[in-house]
């Protein structure tokens, strides 16, 4: 007991520090627990987050656009490898997190369980969900586990390049013919609510959080990055003449914050439970992908193998007209 | 003789229908690979095939007297006004049928460009230099996946063999010689695709030979029309998806 009281003491005069903590170190069960959950979680939303832009790339309306998203969709395929390899440093291999992603077991953020529905989203999403992934990932770049925060370091790059891509598609689709501004009002109205529930429940809401901040594995509240995003991001709306759909929307000059309108938590929860607009489909899409890459894995395993047999054997008995 | 700004443009858009028509079918590929790197690997070809495709575009646009650009041309063309050869255009089917219409046109590719590398025309060499370099992976990628689906399960071969035999037919039309194709080799501009059949054959041959699949007989009956424009059902589907939001807004800047 008095040992592990005293390597608590340690890891935690250690973080304080800020010192980095790092594979091969000793930590807390619950620390070892919290980042894998974290880590894989978010390797699951970079990769099913792939599913909702992608719906839009066979129907880019130029070829530029149809190369930056597919450019931009292919990055986030890469963030979830990244992550993946991190969390793996843990012990947790990642054929485990992919089968509890496949089982329904592990999450993934909600914000992938809304559809894209004209080709606005493309620009709302790139503004609002990598702008609200941004806040969270700076926090993240400084986390107390090593792995993840360099992972996070290479990712917060190309995660602002898009966002300032999304943005770029909103500007242009709202300084657009009458009907290219409706879509984007429209794409802001759809995602702008879903984009707060990003941060996560309200701080009173969240027992974890104390726990995460002292671990220096989160460094701002989820109400704290909540409301930096607010404020950064109303007045890029009000910049291309677009309107952010709250209307308790208000600057405060006391608090020098923007008050917005109460979250609809059970919405939020319902879409955790399962129960948003596209939960079944994205995780039936991911499902059909692993089950139709089945035969291929197979056989490159297989293929792998004979070739280490060859290499492995002698020369005559493989190609006897090399000899 | 000088070959004519129009020969040219109907040349470069030629090139570019196969690109194009290719990348959109390996961009729907993207976020559902049988695995993440190959995805992200898949994705890339479909980027570099569609960066070609502006290239050639953008050349065909250069100096048109009627106000075409790269995305008129992609977008505002009807099924019969693309000159693609068939094979690009047939559906994505699995990994393995993807693959290997990959390889078949990939190796194709590979050996047209090495030719237009030496085009009398520098717009053409000069493009055909930048892609060379990327199509050379991309043959290279997809026949290290035949080879290795061919010789990994029998599951995975039968596949493989199957998929061969039905990408087979409309592989002779790769080296069909149209009248411009004639035209265009008259001035050293590019090559007689019947010129490329045997280095294609024989590269094709040798890696089917790796992968242990069986090569199908070259005298059945070949499918043929892409290059007049006589297509088949699905590339009016894909055109459709692919052209909607333009055809929709017209008067729309995207
Ligand atoms: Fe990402
Ligand atoms: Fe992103």
């Amino acid at each position: 007991m008095g040992e592990e009281f005293s390597l608590e003491h340690r890891f935690q005069a250690y973080i304080d520090a800020e010192n980095k903590i790092e594979p091969k170190d000793w930590m807390p069960e619950n620390y070892r627990k919290t980042i894998v959950r974290q880590m894989s979680q978010h390797a699951h939303s970079e990769v099913v987050g792939m599913l909702p832009e992608a719906n839009w790339i066979t129907r880019a309306p130029s070829l530029r656009s149809k190369l930056i998203l597919l450019a931009k969709v292919q990055d986030e395929g890469g963030h979830g490898l990244y992550l993946y390899s991190a969390a793996e440093t843990l012990g947790v291999s990642r054929e485990q997190m992919i089968d509890d992603l496949l089982q329904g077991k592990a999450k993934y953020s909600s914000i992938f369980n809304y559809p894209t529905l004209n080709w606005a989203d493309m620009g709302a999403i790139g503004w609002l969900v990598d702008g609200a992934a941004i806040a969270n990932q700076v926090m993240l770049c400084r986390t107390s586990y090593g792995p993840y925060a360099r992972a996070m370091v290479r990712i917060c790059k190309e995660e602002s390049f898009h966002q300032r891509q999304g943005y770029e598609i909103m500007m242009h689709m709202a300084a657009g013919t009458p009907e290219q501004k409706a879509m984007a009002q429209d794409a802001l109205n759809r995602w702008w609510w879903p984009a707060l529930m990003m941060f996560g429940p309200a701080d009173a809401a969240s027992p974890n959080t104390a726990q995460s901040m002292a671990w220096k594995i989160k460094r701002k509240t989820n109400d704290e990055l909540r409301q930096e995003f607010v404020d950064k991001t109303v007045p890029q709306a009000t910049f291309i003449g677009l309107t952010v759909p709250d209307s308790h929307l208000k600057w405060n000059e006391v608090t020098g914050h923007y008050d917005f309108g109460p979250i609809d938590w059970e919405e939020f929860t319902q879409v955790v439970k399962g129960n948003g607009p596209c939960n079944k489909e994205r995780l039936a899409a991911r499902n059909k992908a692993h089950q139709e890459g089945q035969w291929v894995r197979d056989a490159a395993t297989a293929f792998a193998k004979k070739q280490q047999a060859r290499a492995a054997a002698p020369v005559s008995a493989t190609n006897p007209s090399a000899a | 003789m000088k070959l004519d700004t129009c020969d040219l443009a109907a040349y470069a858009t030629m090139r570019a229908d196969d690109v194009l028509i290719l990348g959109q079918r390996l961009s729907a590929w993207c976020g559902h690979g049988p695995v993440l790197e190959q995805d992200i690997a898949l994705t890339n070809i479909a980027l570099d095939l569609i960066g070609q495709a502006r290239a050639y575009y953008q050349l065909a646009a250069h100096g048109s007297s009627d106000g075409q650009t790269e995305d008129t041309l992609a977008y505002l063309r009807d099924a019969h006004e693309f000159k693609n050869h068939l094979l690009v255009e047939l559906p994505n089917g699995h990994w393995g049928d993807t693959l290997m219409r990959q390889f078949l046109f990939d190796t194709y590719n590979f050996y047209l460009l090495e030719a237009l590398t030496k085009s009398s025309a520098p717009e053409l060499s000069g493009l055909a230099a930048k892609a060379i370099k990327e199509v050379s992976y991309h043959a290279q990628y997809s026949a290290e996946w035949v080879i290795r689906l061919g010789d990994g399960t029998e599951e995975s071969h039968s596949r493989m063999q199957s998929a061969l035999d039905i990408l087979w037919p409309y592989t002779d039309e790769l080296f069909e010689d149209t009248s411009l194709d004639v035209a265009v080799h008259a001035l050293q501009v590019g090559p007689l695709p019947s010129a490329l059949r045997a280095d294609w054959l024989a590269k094709v041959s040798e890696v089917l030979q790796m992968a242990t699949l069986t090569v199908p007989s070259l005298d059945g009956y070949h499918q043929r029309g892409g290059l007049h424009g006589k297509h088949t059902e699905h590339l009016g589907i894909l055109l459709a998806e692919m052209q909607f939001l333009p055809r929709a807004y017209p008067t729309a800047q995207w």
